[in-house]
């Protein structure tokens, strides 16, 4: 009788195994890529962001606190940057440049900061300007609160939409039991602002008591890739989630994304979390990970550069696994990955120029440019 | 009869070793514990064992054991070199954690007495504090 209750289950993990591995579930290697990477910006040691100005210049945040503008080939480091709490996953993140910089100059950062009456911090996201090599006009836009002393989860992306709306993702803090399902407190969100900070009065909890009232969207882990599907205006987000729960979701107003209720992921101890990875009045991913990659950082490709097969196609960095992924699409659903630039380091972030070409942060390296071959 | 006392005396000797085991090391090593689950098991992974030649092993990792005072200077303030673990050759950046002192030698006392790792001496909050850049 042991044997065969052993044996029944066994054959439903296998089943259930290799229904997970279909082919949007594997990753090719393929031999020959059509481009060379290149180190353009040496010596940056986790290049954690990476935005363009309309003149072609590029600012890199490196984690410990550093905002660098690359022009004309050379590294400046700007000064009066916002100072940054430097603990665990902590430190400067993201960096985003306005659609309309050519008129009013602002540029966007996200960091872990300890602003506030905690010991510890949260993810701040504040708006500057550039003038001759240092931050101006500094406006703190949004904080997370309140602060704490857990080292994970701070996110943080920034993006922008057509219709003049700019997006913030905040991870759950290592708080997963009290953050991510709970619209009163900050962490596990994506969030809405008008370019000035100021909260959309069409946000999906402005009337809510109690809600914060930026947020956009909530039930997320720890998102630190977003981007705006160029065909069809919608941000869409990847998230670390537990053992094998990473994400990639289609972002939608007032959708509940499920952290920690539902997940395909369990503890990294091996532990479950839930049973669950469906339940009504939640959002499903359009893709998980099984294993994990660790995702960071998302561009879509949008020429035929790199040959018309990929046009249209999506990267996402992989920390855990050292490459670059591009994933295949067919509308929304993942038909195929391919893995790029293994072995170069941890993929932290990747987005696409305004020459239509694609640079890659790489921790321990820098920033690399995929040229293509002729 | 030799035998039988022999293995009396180890016996008790062993049985007291687990019994009284110093507590100070116990409470410092639980702290530990939860430092670790915070900032370090993403890379390190739950049994100290890491990613071959990414994330350096910590579990019965020959460069940890010998170099007590490196690798507390790794966790204080970040590394970047190459080091070799078990004969492997690791060249990733670890970055400065930004843990304080006493969570450092609680977190250290945790890999150096965990996964089959053991150290005859607790790591205090004052060796970490002399610890230099």
């Amino acid at each position: 009788m042991k044997n065969s209750i052993a044996a029944l289950y066994l054959i439903v993990v296998a089943f259930n195994f290799s229904c997970g591995q279909d082919t949007a579930n594997q990753v090719a290697t393929i031999s020959d890529t059509p481009f060379t990477p290149e180190l353009l910006v040496e010596d940056v040691a986790i290049p954690w962001g990476i935005a363009f100005l309309p003149d072609g210049s590029m600012l890199i945040t490196e984690k410990s606190g550093e905002l660098i503008l690359f022009k004309d080939g050379q590294k400046n480091t700007l000064s009066n940057v916002p100072e940054v709490y430097s603990r665990g996953q902590g430190g400067l993140l993201d960096v985003a440049v306005h659609p309309d910089y050519e008129n009013n100059g602002w540029i966007y950062l996200s960091y872990a900061s300890e602003e506030g009456e905690e010991k510890g911090g949260h993810t701040a996201f504040t708006r500057a300007k550039i003038s001759d090599n240092s931050l101006t006009n500094s406006q703190l836009l949004y904080k997370g609160s309140p602060n704490t002393t857990k080292g994970q989860h701070f996110g943080s992306r920034i993006e922008f939409d057509d219709k003049g709306y700019v997006y913030l993702s905040i991870g759950e803090r290592g708080a997963r039991d009290d953050n991510p399902q709970d619209i009163t407190r900050d962490g596990g969100k994506i969030y809405r602002f008008y370019d000035d900070g100021r909260i959309p009065e069409d946000n999906p909890f402005v009337g809510t008591e109690g809600a914060k009232t930026a947020i956009y969207s909530y039930g997320h882990r720890n998102p630190q890739g977003l981007i705006k599907n160029p065909k069809t205006g919608d941000i869409w987000d990847n998230e670390h989630g537990p053992k094998g729960g990473d994400e990639i979701n289609i972002i939608k107003p007032g959708a509940n994304y499920g952290w920690p209720v539902i997940t395909y992921g369990v503890n990294y101890s091996g532990t479950p979390i839930t049973d669950k990875t469906a339940m009504d009045g939640m959002e499903q991913p359009i893709h998980y990970w099984l294993p994990s990659i660790a995702p960071s950082g998302m561009a879509f490709i949008t020429t035929d550069n790199y040959g018309a097969d990929w046009n249209g196609s999506l990267l996402v960095g992989s920390l855990k696994f050292q490459y670059l992924e591009l994933l295949k699409l067919n509308g929304t659903k993942v038909t195929d990955r391919i893995e790029l630039i293994k072995g170069l380091g941890r993929v932290r972030d990747v987005v696409q120029g305004p020459d239509g070409l694609i640079y890659v942060g790489v921790e321990g390296k820098g920033v690399y440019k995929l040229v293509p071959k002729k | 009869m030799k035998i039988f006392l022999t293995s009396y005396i180890l016996a008790v000797i062993g049985l007291s070793l687990y019994f009284f085991q110093d507590p100070a090391l116990e409470a410092s090593m639980q702290r530990g514990n939860e430092i670790y689950a915070d900032f370090c098991v993403t890379c390190h992974l739950e049994a100290g064992e890491g990613v071959v030649s990414t994330f350096p092993p910590l579990a019965k990792s020959d460069y940890l054991l010998q170099n007590r005072a490196a690798s507390i200077r790794g966790v204080k303030f970040g590394q970047q070199a190459e080091i070799v673990v078990n004969g492997v050759t690791y060249n990733s950046a670890m970055p400065s954690p930004g843990l304080e002192d006493d969570e450092i030698a609680d977190v250290m006392n945790y890999i150096l007495n965990s996964w089959g790792n053991t150290s005859d001496k607790i790591v205090t909050v004052e060796e970490v504090e002399a610890i230099q850049k």
